[in-house]
């Protein structure tokens, strides 16, 4: 990119403004890079996932000839929730609101013809995230490409699942053995990834607001951070390659406040509490997916409006990579013409507003560094309960948050008080209690997922079953439920080994269940 | 003493773990003056019909995020029917698009509540349906 | 209100539900609850069948994990051969007198094996709840389940009242919070005959159980309780810990009431707290008709008008 940016007037502008600490110098709140999107433009990573592998492989092709830089992989219900498309359990939501991987057959189609030496690769999947990504590395390897050449993201972000999203599989602490066994195999092996992806987003989607959204998700990454050390990892060793992952709503100066106290709170903890020296491990860095919550069923066309405010919060924030929600989503997976709108609303806001040439350009504005002041103020007195409750560790207030149902109390309560203010009219929701004439009533171009991908999915999984060397199988599963059954080991070989043979996802959660239970929430309504 | 709360079993059917519609309407209801009985996440039929016959149930509130309302409504409508629990009335909610509505009104669904839906809608919906089951039975 | 019994009386409910028609045990549970004409009618019918049930109360302050623990105790019954049921109490809103009864989710172990679980409402407190619980065992020990287990939050004194009826009454509390100390606050280290320490495994448990030992020392020196000394189990009821010592010190408590004396004791005392409850909502809807048709006359004090409604509630003229 060239580096003199003018206006459309012709006025040159510097790549910076203002006194104190700068972008890229800590403590990093107004940006993690002098240039920013100067030097190089946030990644344009669009989530997308439906039917069967062969079906989302198509989607992400389609992404890549558009313009899109990263690929980003939704999963289907009983695959986030390690049930095989054949299970019980899985009737009715195979393939339906995601992609369906059962076994290391399944990724492959999903990746078939990309080089995954040249793309980077999101994967959002938290209980059964060390499964998936032996996935991903066996199905590069059997491809030629070497681990340490493999880039991209693992959510893995099993806290967040109590508190929020509800996709658990196993009680909290073995599932965090889960997590820092994939940052002990990244960090040695894989370089180029992301083991986890600390996430507010679906703590912001379950109903909270920003100030918690902040708090309880840094909480979390402080979380990851002792247990990783707890299990003999030097902090500058694993915390460069922790990334977050934040929505960004419709409150525009509050959002943007939200992610620069984010990436300062982060920076000084890292430095003063955790004692990090690489500068690296200071540095927040996050992607940011506009708020699907905030879509409406009427009028879905508004919700181009809606987004583009939200991305250019995020942009405007600081952030690394955008997914930017689709106007359909409100009411089914998101269409293909919808999908371009959103990756197109991107490229507006990066090539046609000015925003990106200038770093932190709201940097000095009294109201927005008093909101991120505010919003760093508010997350302390979470981190300050956390702390008492956890005798001096995050970690284990973050454990008895969750066990007391305290995080999931506060969610319900913050999501109840806004439905009450937007039921009583006190807050305006474009479309819904105010402005409501000229709803033309329901798309005809939903993109809709039938009985039949659930048949295909089933025929195919009974196809691996068959074929497969099923004593390589059983004796590989052994071998995960002795490694599960040794604090001390690191799952992933033992993982990789059994995905090479053709297990299912399925059938490696039920041995680690076996091992290590199940969960049942402290319900809090 | 004036009449008996409305007692309501409030579910998810299936994987998916969107529950803050969920809490949402059950908080709604019980401002509302009912009695909730909640199940939470990943309900079965059986579950869901066991809680729905014990609990005594005046009516039955389905929460789906998954996109698979219209293979598991039928399920659910069934398994109530089988149970000798057919005249209890079943309410779903979460992402159903409008075009649904018929095929799911003709699987015995007694009402949709789609994104969006306010409070007074929610109680006025479950009120309804209650209503008229009454009226049906005739007693 | 015509209540909606699908045309069939109470009478042919119990018949019904006697048989084993689930829908129909629950149908009568929600009569007695309502109380009135049908309610009535079913303790009348139901009070001679019952009396077999072994009647277990089951209290703790919130986060305790009672739910959890009667649902690990339930299911432990169910695998021994015997028929449980649970009665679930959770307060209703005193704003709007709705409720959100979540007990189901913790206990569902034991519904999947098949545990009977109603879960109530508290319904305003006082008089309504007081007489429902003891309706709503009586149904149910007539269906032929035992133990009847009444599961509630330990708070207040009407849900107290309800473990203190119970056979015997079980007091559940969890390391660290403070628990041992709230319960003597509440009143419930009078009427417990068992301690349970839940989530043993975490750390300070031993603590609570000192703390309980001594504040029961404490109990026996004043002589505020002359009974037997509660036993204390520790249990961890998520991994199912403790639950079987935990049955056994249920059963031992039960023999010992049916070897001696305790069992008629607290039966009769259930009984009379019953009729005490009866009593005081008769009285409590007499005042309210009494006060309707003669409140209060100019130049008359509040304790006279009170004195003179009094006397024609009872027939006996003033009773000052």
């Amino acid at each position: 990119m060239h580096p003199d940016r003018r206006t459309l007037s012709g006025i040159p502008v510097d790549p910076v403004y203002g006194e104190g600490p700068l972008p890229g110098e800590y403590p990093y709140t107004r940006g993690i890079h002098a240039g920013m999107y100067r030097d190089r433009h946030w990644t344009m990573r669009m989530f997308a996932g439906f039917g069967t592998a062969e079906d989302t492989n198509g989607r992400f092709k389609e992404l890549l000839r558009s313009g899109g830089t990263g690929l980003s992989t939704a999963f289907d219900m009983p695959t986030l929730m390690g049930r095989d498309s054949d299970h019980p359990l899985a009737i009715g939501e195979v393939g339906r609101a995601g992609v369906a991987v059962d076994t290391v057959d399944d990724m492959a189609d999903l990746f078939a013809d990309i080089d995954l030496a040249a793309v980077t690769t999101s994967m959002t999947i938290n209980g059964p995230a060390p499964i998936l990504l032996a996935m991903y590395v066996a199905v590069a390897e059997e491809g030629g490409v070497e681990r340490r050449l493999l880039a991209g993201t693992l959510q893995n972000d099993i806290l967040k699942e109590y508190q929020a999203q509800k996709e658990y599989l196993f009680p909290p602490r073995p599932s965090v053995r889960l997590v820092t066994d994939v940052i002990r195999f990244t960090a040695a092996e894989m370089p180029r990834w992301n083991p986890v992806s600390v996430s507010g987003y679906h703590i912001r989607e379950a109903g909270s607001t920003a100030a918690q959204e902040l708090a309880f998700t840094l909480a979390n990454g402080f979380a990851y951070v002792e247990a990783a050390a707890a299990v003999g990892l030097d902090v500058d060793e694993f915390a460069p390659r922790l990334s977050f992952f934040f929505n960004s709503h419709s409150d525009f100066f509050e959002e943007i406040g939200k992610f620069r106290a984010a990436r300062r709170i982060w920076a000084r903890w890292m430095r003063e509490r955790y004692g990090a020296r690489d500068e690296r491990s200071l540095k927040l860095r996050f992607h940011t997916q506009t708020a699907g919550v905030s879509l409406t069923a009427q009028q879905p066309e508004v919700n181009i409006a809606r987004v583009a405010l939200q991305a250019l919060a995020g942009v405007l924030g600081g952030t690394q990579s955008l997914h930017t929600d689709s106007y359909d989503e409100a009411l089914a997976l998101p269409s293909k013409e919808a999908a371009r709108i959103a990756l197109r609303t991107q490229q507006v806001i990066a090539h046609e507003t000015g925003v990106a040439d200038v770093a932190d350009p709201l940097g000095g504005s009294a109201y927005v560094e008093w909101m991120t002041d505010e919003l760093e103020r508010r997350a302390g007195e979470v981190f300050d309960r956390l702390d008492d409750e956890g005798g001096g560790s995050i970690l284990e207030g973050v454990y008895a948050g969750i066990e007391s149902g305290w995080f999931m109390g506060e969610i319900a309560e913050s999501a109840y008080r806004f439905e009450r203010e937007v039921n009583a009219g006190d807050r305006v929701v474009v479309g819904v209690n105010a402005f409501t004439e000229g709803d033309e009533g329901g798309s005809s171009r939903l993109m809709r997922i039938g009985q039949d991908t659930e048949d295909l999915q089933r025929k195919r999984l009974a196809e691996v079953r068959l074929a497969r060397d099923g004593s390589a199988v059983r004796t590989a599963l052994a071998r995960v439920a002795d490694e599960a059954g040794r604090p001390e080991a690191n799952l992933m070989p033992a993982l990789l080994d059994a995905v090479r043979t053709r297990a299912t996802v399925g059938e490696v959660v039920e041995v680690l269940e076996d091992v290590f239970g199940t969960y049942v929430e402290t319900t809090v309504v | 003493m004036g009449a008996a709360p409305i007692r309501v079993v409030l579910a998810k059917l299936g994987l998916d773990g969107h529950d803050r519609g969920l809490k949402v309407v059950a908080r709604m209801l019980r401002d509302a003056g009912m009695e909730v009985v909640y199940l939470g996440l990943r309900q079965t039929t059986g579950t869901i019909v066991d809680a729905v016959e014990q609990e005594d149930a005046d009516v039955v509130g389905i929460s789906m995020h998954n996109a698979g309302h219209l293979t598991l409504a039928p399920l659910i409508v069934a398994a109530l029917a089988d149970a000798g629990l057919g005249d209890v009335p079943v309410v779903i909610g979460g992402v159903v698009p409008d075009e649904d509505l018929d095929e799911l009104a003709a699987a015995g669904v007694g009402a949709v509540l789609g994104p969006g839906a306010s409070a007074v809608e929610v109680v006025a919906s479950v009120r309804g349906v209650v209503d008229a089951g009454v009226r049906a039975t005739g007693d | 209100m015509q209540p909606a019994t699908e045309g069939r009386t109470p009478a042919e409910l119990l018949a019904a539900a006697r048989d084993g028609e689930r829908r129909a045990i629950a149908r009568l549970l929600t009569l007695v609850e309502r109380g009135g004409g049908a309610a009535d009618a079913i303790a009348g019918a139901t009070h001679r069948l019952a009396g077999t049930a072994h009647v277990v109360g089951i209290t703790g302050a919130p986060g305790s994990g009672k739910s959890t623990l009667t649902s690990a105790l339930t299911t432990l019954l169910v695998a021994g051969g015997r028929r449980p049921a649970v009665v679930a109490v959770d307060p209703s809103s005193p704003l709007t007198g709705g409720a959100i009864l979540g007990d189901r989710v913790r206990m569902e172990a034991a519904t999947v094996a098949g545990v009977f679980v109603r879960s109530m409402a508290t319904r305003g407190h006082g008089g309504g709840l007081a007489l429902a619980v003891p309706g709503a065992v009586r149904v149910l020990d007539a269906c032929g389940f035992d133990p009847v287990v009444i599961e509630t939050v330990g708070v207040g004194q009407v849900e107290v009242d309800v473990v203190a009826a119970a056979d015997t009454a079980v007091v559940v509390v969890t390391p660290g919070w403070g628990d041992a100390v709230q319960a003597n606050k509440a009143g419930l280290l009078e009427v417990a005959d068992l301690f349970v320490v839940n989530k043993a495994d975490r750390p300070g448990a031993s603590d609570a159980r000192r703390d309980l030992d001594l504040m029961l020392d404490l109990t026996e020196v004043s002589g505020a309780c002359p009974k037997r000394r509660p036993v204390i189990v520790e249990t961890t009821a998520t991994k199912g810990e403790g639950v079987e010592d935990l049955l056994a010190a249920i059963d031992a408590h039960h023999a010992v009431l049916v070897g001696g004396t305790g069992l008629e004791v607290r039966r009769a005392r259930r009984l009379a707290a019953e009729v005490r409850a009866r009593l005081d909502h008769l009285l409590g809807e007499a005042a309210g008709q009494a006060l309707v048709e003669a409140g209060p006359v100019a130049g008359e004090t509040t304790v006279e008008t009170a004195r003179r409604l009094a006397g024609r509630i009872l027939g006996t003229g003033d009773t000052g």
